[in-house]
Formats: structure tokens, sequence, C-alpha cells
């Protein structure tokens, strides 16, 4: 029960977690290959219109962004559920709650932050300036952990379900529509030099927000699907 | 001591038990028995808090167990019928991540001494899990007890595809943690080649 061995409950969750990922990295690269594809396919189907792409970029970005993590979502608890891991955690003598937040940590480094750290160079491709590169970069580091977070909810509640995927995406997707418009207008108020200071901030807002509430939720989601 | 207080269950439409009483003293084994589909699985997954029970309840040394939480499953190992392992993971890293996730971590030597204990030699230590038989997937699970210091298992046909070398290392086991005052209840349908005295059967009808 000390904060000691719950540290240790945490860490070792995200270290399995990320040996599996190395392990498979397949299923890792999966996520980043889809955004590099549909971001790619964006300026040769619009036509290389700088204008165009320009406005258009943040958006496509960012729904892309969105996308692929949402692909990667149903993942997250599906191989532990099968395999009788889950049962395990559920049964570790550390609030539930806490070990959720180490999952989706590791799931956010597995498949959030390739995609912040490769959000620039696609960015280039749609002529976005140094400046909004560096919002793009910012918006998505604040985004994609709200996005794991919220989504790990929707994993849980579909445990065990036939056709989970495209639930979690019904289940999810209203959900994730704040955080785009904040992520994409930061980039866009940047771009028209309106500043992004305050679309950050709301992202910023909604990363602490799911960040107090998501895990809660996600743990009692995973209680009923173990019942 | 653990103990069920008027426990009924039903999953579906269908009745398991209900009024069940049953104490399990310290040094002491429950072997639940049963036909297939008896509702010996709910009853053991209600010992560990993962069901909660439809009426009645659980205590463990007198106090309610979903008071408890925390502290309770601080007192148990689970071994379910799923091994609760990764077939990418090779055993001793199987192990150690199930100890560390316990709470009880131990190292890469200890857990390659447990393995060697329930009778997995060293080269297979360094295979990924997935290509190891039903019975040593299973041996590696059941590693887990060689390094618990918990005074609860819980475990469910432990003895499901072992060799008889390995059921008997596995009763062994067994009988040295009820020897230390340990408590353990375990759902299994071969017999449990322990003293009749530490023995208690419990057997469900359906």
């Amino acid at each position: 029960m000390s904060r000691s061995s719950m540290w240790e409950a945490v860490g070792g969750i995200v270290r399995r977690d990320l040996l599996l990922a190395m392990r498979r990295r397949s299923d890792a690269a999966m996520s980043v290959f889809f955004l590099v594809i549909v971001v790619s396919l964006f300026p040769l189907g619009v036509g290389p219109e700088p204008a165009v792409l320009r406005t258009i970029g943040p958006g496509v970005l960012w729904v892309a962004a969105l996308l692929a993590c949402l692909l990667s979502l149903a993942r997250v608890f599906t191989a532990d559920y099968v395999d009788g891991t889950l049962e395990q955690m559920v049964l570790v003598p550390q609030p539930l709650a806490v070990l959720v937040v180490g999952k989706v940590f590791a799931h956010w480094v597995i498949s959030g932050l390739p995609i912040v750290l490769l959000s620039p160079l696609l960015g280039l491709q749609f002529g976005l300036s140094g400046e909004s590169l560096g919002v793009l970069v910012m918006s998505l580091l604040l985004g994609t952990p709200t996005l794991s977070m919220i989504g790990t909810i929707g994993a849980a509640l579909v445990l065990g379900v036939r056709g989970s995927g495209l639930l979690v995406a019904l289940l999810v997707l209203p959900l994730y529509v704040p955080v785009l418009i904040f992520g994409a207008g930061a980039v866009t108020g940047s771009m028209a030099g309106i500043g992004a200071e305050a679309n950050l901030s709301l992202l910023g807002a909604c990363l602490v927000l799911s960040l107090f509430l998501a895990p809660w939720a996600t743990a009692a989601a995973l209680r009923i699907a173990l019942e | 001591m653990l103990q069920a207080v008027t426990l009924s269950c039903r999953r579906g439409e269908r009745r398991l038990f209900s009024d069940l009483n049953v104490k399990v003293e310290p040094g002491t084994l429950l072997a639940v028995v049963g036909e297939n589909g008896s509702g010996k699985t709910s009853l053991l997954r209600i010992f560990s808090s993962l069901l909660p029970p439809e009426e009645g309840s659980i205590l463990w040394d007198g106090e309610d167990i979903h008071q408890l939480k925390e502290l309770y499953s601080g007192q148990l190992t689970y071994i379910g019928h799923l091994n609760g392992m990764k077939d990418d993971l090779t055993p001793v890293e199987n192990v150690m991540s199930a100890m560390a996730l316990a709470g009880e971590a131990c190292s890469r030597i200890e857990a390659q001494a447990a393995l060697e204990a329930i009778g997995l030699k060293r080269p297979i230590h360094r295979l990924p899990s997935k290509v190891l038989s039903q019975g040593q997937k299973r041996r590696v699970a059941l590693a887990r007890l060689w390094l618990s210091t918990r005074p609860l298992w819980l475990l469910d046909e432990p003895f499901t595809s072992l060799d008889a070398a390995s059921t008997g290392v596995v009763t062994q086991r067994l009988h040295m943690h009820l020897q230390r005052g340990g408590l353990a209840v375990i759902v299994t349908h071969q017999e449990v080649d322990l003293p009749a005295e530490l023995m208690r059967r419990l057997r469900l009808t359906g």
C-alpha cells in the first residue's frame, strides 16, 4: 500500500507494455504509417496550390492524427482481457485508476508520441511556416494525451463486444470534437496572426480534466467488463 | 480466516448456488469440486472480489472484502484459468512483470529459481512464451506461487495440463504453504494428494 509499491506497479505496467511494443513493432508502426499515408494523399488529391494547402493543412493534420489515435485504441485492453492479465491488474493492491494512467501513458508513448514527432515533417508538405509548425507540435503534444485518455474509456466500455472497433469510434469521436477544434484552431490562429495561446490553454484544460476524470471512468468500465 | 456468509450467485437466468456458508481456517485448503458449469469458477471469482455476489458477503478476518478493497487484494494471489501471461515475453519476463504488478517485485535470479523449482529448465527461460506447450505455460503461471508471500491463494484448476511430476511439485508447494499457516481455495477436477486433515471439500451441485 506504500507509495513505492504503487510506483512499482505502475512502472511495471509501463515497462511491460513498452517491451511488448518493441517485440511487435509492426503493431505500433501501423498508426504512424496510417497518418503519413493519409496526410500525404491530400496534397496529391487537392493539387499543389500553396494557398489552398496552407488553409486545409492544420485541419487535415489534426483529423489524421485523431484517426490514427483511434486506430490503435481497440488494442489497448483487448490483449490483456483475452490472456487474463487484466484480471491480475484489477486484483493489484493499488487503485485501478492509477494503473490505468500507466496503461494510457504507455499507449501514448507508443502511438501518440511518434505522431507528435513526425508532425513538423508532415506540416512542411502543406507549406506551414516555422512558427505554425511549432504551434502544431505544441497542440499535438497537449492534445494527443487527451485523445488517449478519452479513448481508453471507450476501449474499456466495449471490451468483449463484437465489432468493438466501430463501436469505439462511435462512442469516442463526439468526445474528440472539442480537442479537434481547439487543436486545429490553435494552428489556424497562429497562421492568421491572432495567436494560439487561447486555444492551447483550452487544450491544456482538456488534458487536465481528462487526466482527472478518465482514469476513474475507465477503471469502473474495466471492472464491469470482468464481472 | 476466509468466510462466505449466505452467498448466492446467479449468472444470467441460472441460479448457481444460494445460501452458501463456508469457512476456510488458516492452514487449510478448500477444494471446490462439481460438474462443469456448476459455478466453481464463479465462486472463486467471488472469493477474489472480481465478481460481486448477488447476495451475501465474503469476510476476511471478519471484515467484508468489498470494504477492505485494496487491503484485501494485498492478501491474495489469484491464478485464474487464464494464465495471465504475454506470448511475446519470455517466461522470466512474464514472471517478473506479474510479480511487479502484484507489488511483490522480484529479481531475475529469483524468477529463474522459481521457474526451475517448477521444472522449467534454463534454456526454456529465454524462449518467447508462445512456443511453449500448454503445460509449460501453465507452469510459468504457477511459478508465481514460489515467490508469493501472500497468505491466501485462489487457484482455478491449477493442475490442468500438468504432467504427474509437476502436479506433485505443485501439491508439495501447496502443502508447504498450508504448513506455514496459509489458506488456499482451489477449483479442481483432480484428487489433491494432501493429508485429509488439511483439506475440506465443497461440492457444488449446480
